[in-house]
């Protein structure tokens, strides 16, 4: 076998010619059938692939793609931004999180305005940042806004490991962890959301296995695909649901075999059990309630959960007025029919989280609109 | 905020649990604290925020080129013969 360079797995999942060749075979393969194949993405890490590389228009007499749920910043209630907002302001304490988390908007304002009034708010590339943060500020509280799917989640899991073994007395968890599984059954539960075939995120994959989509699949006879973010990858993906859905199958499928497994990362999973347990339900922004559908540490844990450390209270908060995420992140609506889209919404003036995080479906139609 | 990039393993520290990855010319330091199989110099892996999640099977990468490279060939023959 020819060593395989990283360049080729970046250049080579990305070639214009194998994109334009895979789009081909999946309209030969399509001919026959009678409607679009309406498929949702769950992550939109997948929405900005399709639309940055113009799969959507590529395929568009095969598929509608519906928009999903699956950004742990767009999903965020804001009765969660309110407690980091308020913990970011409490006397010695430094708040730190990842990605776009500081700049969502809730009714207390977001991290970053707590930040500009003088709140210890600190944006990190990786939890592992927060030991070198606590030795550093032995005087304060380093609190942790923990975000992410089962991607994100045995970092934290394995940040916590640390502070046990290293002694470190000064880092607490507020943990927001959510699964993919749960919000994908509450909206196939939605009579005005019709799906007929899923392709579901390769990253959270790696480490909790493509097994986690499998009692869905069986419920609901759905085919769901497990595919990478590459735009061959996704295209691949794709003409395997043409194939199922030509065949009358609903399956569940792995395309990513290069890193993802049925069981997934054993080790990662092993973590996450020892410090998380199931919340009975968590608020969804969008789509509401959720049972079963996010973590918690487990009560023995207790002393480095910031929820029971502090007494923060359960608001419910109203989306802002026209915005219209909650129906885009429940696969009813897109972004172009809300009025607020590109003339008072835009990545620079956000109004609703999904525009605000770079991975927001918002965001990328307004970022690769010329392709619509 | 949590697509993973692929990076390759430059070095090894056995006693902090980490490895030096080199992600298209820029190195830094990843954890190892949730990956349990061997690790070697040359790997790919996935990284996630400061974690290696994985291994990319060469194997089944290797696979893939190939077979896409195929499709675009047999593509280009039908227009050649169209
Ligand atoms: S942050 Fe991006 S990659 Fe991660 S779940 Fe959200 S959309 Fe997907
Ligand atoms: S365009 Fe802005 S206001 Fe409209 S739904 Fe998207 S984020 Fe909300």
């Amino acid at each position: 076998m020819k060593m395989l360079e990283l360049k080729q797995l970046y250049q080579g999942f990305r070639d214009p010619k194998s994109i334009l060749a895979w789009s081909e075979k999946i309209k030969q393969e399509a001919k026959d059938l009678k409607c679009k194949i309406r498929v949702m993405e769950v992550c939109g890490g997948h929405t900005h692939s399709i639309m940055k590389y113009g799969i959507n228009q590529l395929i568009e007499e095969v598929f509608e793609f519906i928009h999903g749920p699956g950004c742990p910043v767009c999903i965020m209630p804001k009765n969660r931004i309110n407690h980091a907002v308020l913990l970011a302001q409490e006397e010695n304490v430094i708040l730190a999180t990842l990605g776009d988390m500081i700049r969502i908007p809730s009714s207390k304002g977001s991290l970053s305005d707590a930040r500009s009034k003088g709140a210890d708010v600190r944006f990190v590339y990786s939890p592992l940042d927060l030991l070198k943060i606590a030795k550093e500020n032995p005087n304060k509280t380093v609190i942790y806004f923990a975000i992410g799917f089962e991607t994100t989640t045995p970092m934290s899991a394995a940040l916590l490991e640390r502070v046990e073994r290293e002694g470190i007395k000064n880092i607490l968890f507020h943990i927001n962890h959510v699964l993919v599984p749960p919000p994908m059954e509450a909206i196939l539960q939605n009579q005005d959301v019709h799906i007929d075939a899923f392709i579901a995120p390769s990253h959270v994959s790696v480490i909790a296995g493509s097994k986690i989509y499998e009692p869905f699949v069986s419920k609901y006879r759905i085919p769901t695909v497990v595919a990478g973010f590459e735009p061959v990858d996704l295209l691949e993906g794709l003409w395997m649901i043409v194939q199922q859905v030509k065949h009358r199958e609903a399956r569940l499928e792995n395309q990513y075999k290069r890193s993802v497994s049925f069981e997934g990362n054993l080790l990662a999973q092993e973590k996450i059990e020892h410090y998380f347990e199931l919340r009975e339900s968590f608020m969804w922004r969008g789509i509401g309630e959720i049972p079963y559908s996010a973590l918690r540490l487990k009560e023995k844990f207790a002393q480095y959960d910031a929820e029971r450390v502090y007494d923060l209270p359960y608001e419910v908060v109203k989306e802002p007025k026209g915005c219209i995420c909650p129906q885009i992140i429940s696969g009813v609506a897109k972004p172009l029919s809300c009025k607020l889209f590109g003339i008072v919404c835009k990545p620079t003036s956000p109004i609703g989280s999904c525009m605000v995080s770079s991975e927001g479906v918002c965001n990328a139609y307004f970022r690769y609109g010329n392709l619509l | 905020m949590c697509l993973s990039i692929p990076s390759q393993v430059v070095s090894i520290d056995e006693k902090n649990n980490t490895c030096i990855v080199d992600t298209m010319g820029t190195q830094r330091e990843a954890s190892l604290d949730i990956f349990k199989e061997k690790i070697e110099i040359g790997d790919y892996v996935l990284i996630h925020i400061g974690y290696v999640m994985n291994k990319i099977s060469k194997e089944h990468a290797q696979e893939s080129l190939e077979l896409y490279q195929q499709m675009v060939e047999a593509i280009q023959r039908e227009d050649e013969d169209a």
